[in-house]
Parts: structure tokens; sequence; C-alpha cells
């Protein structure tokens, strides 16, 4: 007899089930991701932006990594060809919106208080309160974390991976699932690794290819002497890309490496 | 064991604990499911829940354990038994088309090295089944 679906219980022998009270037991294959209503609301996100033309990208990194300067140094290049707005992600504080705000480009704080990551349903909250109408570029720039904004897809076409070179070259292999999402890796502080003797830009490659995927690394330079040429042409050739192709999919999935 | 949400010590153990891990709000995103499905049965409690989780789904099985006892309290599952079948990761090479298990960072091909692969198992973050307790409505009579 079946033990684990109940399709051997008929009418016939369904009081052989029942406990002195005349409870059933009743088993239910459900299927389902458990992230499934983050993925709803992730999903009307997406389509929010599509309708109103908007490229989103999705800034990750571990705290420190200079997600907030790269920003400030991307709305001091492109500000002037492409209207930018930024959604800040932190657990406190508005002090990266300020900071975004002083370059003259909308941006709106989330504070998570607690929460680790930034979810879709927070960023579903914040867009009743950023107009998308007129944009081109929107920035979300997550909470400093290189493990649980990994799980939460918010909407976005693209995904950035920050790794700074004054962390570990190994970071792709310590932290999989996050490195495993990007769409672009980005080494930053990159004019620093002229005094870091510890950090080889070939083996953080080695250690991103071994997730098996192709991800383009870049280097970038936000703050002395800004070097941002590879990471201004890729936002670029996103930006012309049509945003629509693969609606509903999480930008990974959109554009699968090798498959 | 029954705990009310509204116990002080607990939010605060709520609170720690979301700053620190994902799987609170993993768990909670779960518990809404088998909340919604119990609901829609006309379910007495949830006896036992299965999840799927895989090494590449960013979910720690532990943690995972450790939030529901949490999550769980005053719910119509505070007495389910949460039963994680872990997977393993299996990729597929996309040059070759050999099938290999293998680490979360080694996501490489174990026949030809090769980097082009894609994973057919061991992301998955799913509730696989619920067992609920239902009231029968009428004794069964028609045998």
């Amino acid at each position: 007899m079946c033990q684990t679906c109940g399709c051997s219980i008929t009418p016939g022998n369904a009081h052989l089930s029942m406990d002195q009270n005349g409870n059933r037991s009743a088993v239910i294959d459900v299927l389902q991701d458990l992230l499934a209503a983050n993925d709803r609301v992730a999903m009307h996100n997406r389509e929010h932006f599509d309708e109103h033309g908007v490229l989103a990208i999705n800034l990750m990194s571990s705290p420190g990594a200079g997600k907030t300067a790269l920003l400030e140094a991307t709305i001091v290049a492109l500000g002037s060809r492409y209207r930018i707005a930024v959604i800040e992600g932190d657990l406190e504080t508005d002090n990266d919106a300020v900071r975004i705000r002083a370059h003259g480009v909308p941006a709106l704080q989330i504070t998570t208080g607690t929460a680790c990551h930034l979810d879709a349903h927070l960023v579903h909250r914040a867009l009743h309160d950023l107009p998308l109408s007129g944009l081109d570029l929107l920035f979300i720039e997550n909470v400093g974390n290189l493990v649980c904004p990994a799980s939460f897809d918010l909407g976005q076409h693209r995904n950035v991976i920050l790794l700074c070179v004054t962390e570990g070259d190994d970071k792709p292999a310590k932290y999989p699932v996050m490195f495993r999402a990007a769409d672009l890796v980005v080494l930053s502080k990159a004019d620093l690794l002229d005094v870091l003797d510890d950090f080889d830009p070939a083996r953080a490659a080695a250690a991103l290819r071994a997730l098996g995927r192709e991800t383009p690394m870049i280097h970038t330079a936000a703050r002395r002497a800004p070097a941002l040429g590879p990471w201004l042409d890729w936002l670029e050739q996103q930006l012309a890309w049509p945003r629509a192709a693969a609606p509903g999919l999480p930008a990974q999935m959109a554009a699968p490496v090798g498959a | 064991m029954r705990l009310a949400f509204r116990n002080r010590e607990l939010l605060i153990l709520i609170n720690n604990w979301e700053s620190v891990v994902h799987e609170l709000s993993v768990c909670q995103a779960l518990l809404a499911q088998v909340v919604e499905i119990a609901t829609d049965r006309g379910a007495s409690a949830v006896l036992r829940i299965t999840v799927e989780v895989g090494p590449l789904s960013g979910v720690e099985p532990g943690l995972l354990a450790s939030a529901f006892e949490i999550v769980r309290a005053g719910s119509c599952a505070a007495g389910a038994i949460l039963l994680i079948e872990t997977t393993a990761i299996t990729i597929s090479c996309l040059i070759c088309g050999a099938e290999s298990q293998t680490a979360p960072n080694r996501l490489l091909c174990a026949a030809c090295g090769g980097y082009r692969t894609r994973v057919v198992g061991g992301d998955e973050l799913r509730l696989r089944g619920v067992e609920l307790r239902v009231p029968e409505a009428r004794p069964a009579s028609t045998a």
C-alpha cells in the first residue's frame, strides 16, 4: 500500500486512515518554489521596468567594496546623457541616498532595519515613491552582503557584483551562489592592485570560471583616478539591448553563458 | 511548544536572526504557503512538511530547520515535522554531454574539464508536499 500520496485510500477504506476523532490525514504534493511569492512580485517589477523602458541593475557586493562610489562616478560620467535613478538598500541611515542626491539624481533609501537583503516586495514598495517615467537606468544598490541577496530576485535585468581588490581573490569560490548570479563582475578599487601583492586577478577569474559561467570581469577605479571605460562601455551595451527580450526570466537565466 | 509572537524576547530573537540569516525570510515564505494550503483544504493541523533544498539554492538546511522552530510558533503548523531533503549538485556538460556530480564552487565537467555546463540539479528550493490533518465532515458510510 502506498504510504506517501494517499492514492490507495478509497471511499471503502477511508475510515481505516482516520484517527479516533474522525480526522483523516491527507498528503498533498505541492512542488512549488519557496520563494514563489517573491518571484511573482519580481516579475511584476520587471514588467513595470519594461513598460517604462528602464534598465534595472541590481548592484551587489560585500560592505565597503565601493558600490556607492561607483554609482557616483557613473552619474558624473553618464548623467548628462541618460536619466538615472537609484534605490539604496541599507540596514540603517540614508547616507548613501544623500550622496547620490548630491549629484542631482533621484535616490530612494530603503532602510531594511535588520533584514540582510532587499526582496522584491521592498523594491515594489519603493517604486510607488519613485516615478519611472522618463528614466533610462535604475540602479538598485543592495545591502552589502555576499550571501543573502543572491536568493532574492528583485525584478532586475542584470546583476552586477563588485569584488574589491582588498578582498581575497578566492571570493567567487567562497560565495559561489552569489557569483553564479552575476552578469558582470567588477574588480573595484583596481588602482590599489599596484600596492597589493596578494590579489591576483587571474586567480579571481579562474575561480569565477569554475562556477561554470563565462561572466565578464572588468576593472574599475572610481575614486582617485577615475578609470571607468570598460564599465561605461558595458552599461551602454546593456542600454542598447532590447530589454523585453526574455520577459519574466531573471537576468542570469535570460542570457545563460554557453547555452 | 506554543509561543506568542507578542512575546518580546521572541521578537528580539527574530530581529537578531534576520540580520544574520535570510533563512528566516525563506521560512516565513514557506509557512505562508503551507498555511494557505492548509486553510484551502480545511485542515485542522499540519502534520508534516517536506522541502527540497539544493546546495546552490543559497539556503543552509540547518539554519532553515532552526528558523522553522521560530516561525511555526502559534500557527497551524506548530506541531508539524519539517523534513528537509538535500539534493546533490548535478551538472550536464554542454560540450561532451557527460553528467557529473560536483561541489558548489567547482561546476566543471568531470569528464572533459569544460566550464560550459548546465546545472540540472542542486539549485532546488521548493515545497515538495504537506501532510494535513483534515476533519472528516461525514463518516465514511458509502462502503
